[in-house]
């Protein structure tokens, strides 16, 4: 009896209608190679941000006694030419790529979504400059016009994520332009705008809440473009200089040294393929979660 | 078709315009003058950096410069290299053919290894066949390239002593460079083939050609495959960017001449005239490989019609 009673209370809860993020985080759950994914980027996320305290050793100070010693039990992941332990300063690597993966993305997601958002409401001259702007930039390999940028403003980690950054811009500008566009015909837009909402509240209060979701699936599958992009640039010798500890400057460095040292170039290329294997597998879940028509 | 064709011409043309804009723009929007930059590392005199800056140009007024700019561009004129005083068109074209050597060989590798995978993956869905193969494509667009490149290094020409480490002149140098290349583009292709051969697997007329009594093989390939390859061509299309942009890496990892080598000596040692013609001639190409994409669909695709 008491379970029909129960079934009964809780039938009209079951009926109500759910919100497109409940239903999308169900989704995910259930797919267990993204929850691997997201398991993996927040395990190397958190090693990374607590290298400070848990690395056996200064990831920058060089010890003559310690010249390119194979992985042992003192030097898991072995040392380096200067004698630095290559576990230290691939964990204190991983804080340095990871922050320019993410931030290289914040930066590419809002510039994309303010450009996007003022092409696709206001439309006539903002849209076609704008877009234009954005079919210019779309015309250059992404690594090649970070390389550019790189070139105009000098090597050196903050201008690879201000790089990176920036050529990460057109895909969010058309992803907005394109939701704005469907959006400003909708009846919340016009109702909004009928009570006299200036156009900056209308995009900032109403409509960004619903392009939300797919500028975040696009971030988390750029992030991984964006960690591979800024290690490129910091192994051809523009990003991190030395002796800062980064993935892709300490696959630079171990180069010369393939065959005498290759722990020098298997440890940090390994922790990049993770992460950015991690961060796609995970995205690629988010995104069949959120809007499976992305599915590509 | 010829409308269309023209059409998209002109748009091609708006943006390399476009881009050159926006590449002659940043070159001059270095703080500094680039020749003393330049000149700054060997010392050179006042009278050396005002000798040079008249010979590229570069005490005209911006207007004038950029007027000359484009004028010299449509000409095939990408003026003179700060550090070597060689035509750019001349540095560009020794290096050129190098690097569509890579690159081309990459695409093959790509289009070869992708197109299998996702085939076979489609065809062998939710069997330990297909799940390998997706293993495999997510491994191949998450493996930096520079990192590939090393480990194969390491494998074939130090330990095995197979393949030779640098350099170039015969398929046995150009094979690690296009596979380290290929392999990145190959998972992109592979993943998007399967995920739209699924799509077309379900498709009543699979069912129908399947009715009809044709053979598996033909059902595959005619029917399905043909419709499958429509967005891996555009795909493909976006490949030739990366892999345009993956040969600058991959010439440094195995020390091989090209337009990527070319830039990178030129940025590090700011030539701009240098950085400014390899970066404009890679975009004209990446336009243009776009271009012939847009026009190829309605050849795989006889319902598309070029209005």
């Amino acid at each position: 009896m008491s379970s029909i009673g129960d079934s009964l209370q809780e039938s009209p809860a079951r009926h109500l209608p759910r919100s497109p993020w409940l239903l999308a985080a169900n989704q995910l759950r259930r797919n267990r190679g993204a929850l691997i994914g997201l398991a993996v980027f927040l395990l190397l996320l958190t090693l990374t941000l607590l290298s400070p305290f848990i690395t056996p050793y200064d990831p920058v100070k060089m010890s003559a006694t310690d010249y390119l010693k194979a992985p042992s039990a003192a030097h898991p992941f072995g040392t380096d030419r200067y004698g630095r332990d290559i576990l230290s300063r691939t964990l204190a690597g991983g804080r340095i790529s990871l922050a320019v993966g993410l931030v290289s993305v914040v930066i590419a997601a809002l510039g994309g979504t303010v450009l996007g958002a003022v092409a696709g409401y206001f439309g006539g001259l903002a849209d076609g400059v704008i877009m234009r702007l954005v079919d210019v930039l779309l015309a250059f390999p992404g690594l090649l016009l970070a390389l550019g940028i790189v070139a105009l403003l000098g090597p050196g980690i903050n201008n690879v994520i201000l790089a990176v950054g920036i050529s990460g811009v057109s895909g969010y500008a058309r992803l907005v332009r394109s939701c704005v566009l469907a959006a400003r015909e909708e009846l919340y837009v016009e109702a909004a705008r009928a009570t006299g909402c200036h156009a900056s509240r209308i995009l900032w209060r109403h409509m960004l809440p619903n392009l939300v979701g797919p500028v975040i699936v696009l971030s988390t599958l750029d992030i991984a473009w964006a960690i591979l992009t800024a290690s490129s640039l910091s192994f051809l010798g523009l990003g991190a200089q030395p002796p800062t500890p980064e993935w892709g400057a300490m696959l630079n460095e171990g180069r010369g040294l393939l065959v005498e040292a290759p722990w020098l170039t298997i440890f940090p290329g390994l922790m990049i393929m993770l992460t950015v294997l991690s961060v796609n597998v995970f995205g690629d879940g988010l995104r069949d979660a959120v809007d499976p028509r992305m599915r590509g | 078709m010829l409308k269309y064709i023209v059409r998209r011409l002109m748009v091609s043309l708006v943006v390399l315009w476009g881009v050159s804009t926006l590449v002659f723009g940043m070159m001059h929007a270095l703080p500094g003058d680039p020749v003393e930059l330049m000149l700054s590392r060997s010392g050179g005199s006042a009278a050396t950096i005002a000798s040079i800056r008249q010979q590229l140009g570069l005490d005209l007024p911006l207007y004038v410069q950029y007027v000359r700019f484009l004028g010299n561009t449509l000409h095939g004129d990408l003026g003179r290299s700060i550090s070597t005083g060689m035509k750019v068109t001349d540095m560009i074209a020794s290096q050129f053919p190098a690097t569509l050597e890579l690159a081309g060989a990459g695409m093959l590798i790509a289009l070869a290894l992708g197109l299998t995978l996702g085939m076979i993956a489609a065809l062998k869905h939710n069997s330990w066949v297909d799940n390998l193969c997706v293993v495999i494509s997510v491994i191949g667009v998450s493996m930096p390239i520079f990192w590939l490149g090393l480990l194969l290094i390491q494998i074939f020409a130090a330990y095995l002593h197979w393949l030779p480490a640098t350099g170039e002149g015969d398929l046995k140098h150009l094979l690690m460079p296009a596979l380290v290349l290929g392999f990145s583009s190959a998972g992109s292709i592979a993943r998007l083939l399967r995920a739209t051969m699924l799509d077309v697997l379900g498709q009543d007329y699979m069912r129908t050609a399947r009715a009809k009594g044709l053979s598996e093989k033909l059902v595959v390939l005619r029917h399905g495959a043909r419709n499958a390859l429509i967005p891996v061509v555009t795909m493909a299309g976006m490949q030739a960017g990366f892999l345009l942009g993956g040969t600058v890496v991959t010439e440094t990892v195995f020390s091989r001449r090209g337009l990527g080598q070319l830039t990178i000596n030129a940025i590090l040692w700011k030539d701009f005239p240098v950085v400014q013609g390899a970066v404009l001639v890679i975009a004209l190409v990446y336009v243009l490989v776009n271009l012939l994409v847009d026009l190829s669909y309605g050849l795989l695709d006889p319902r598309i019609r070029y209005e």
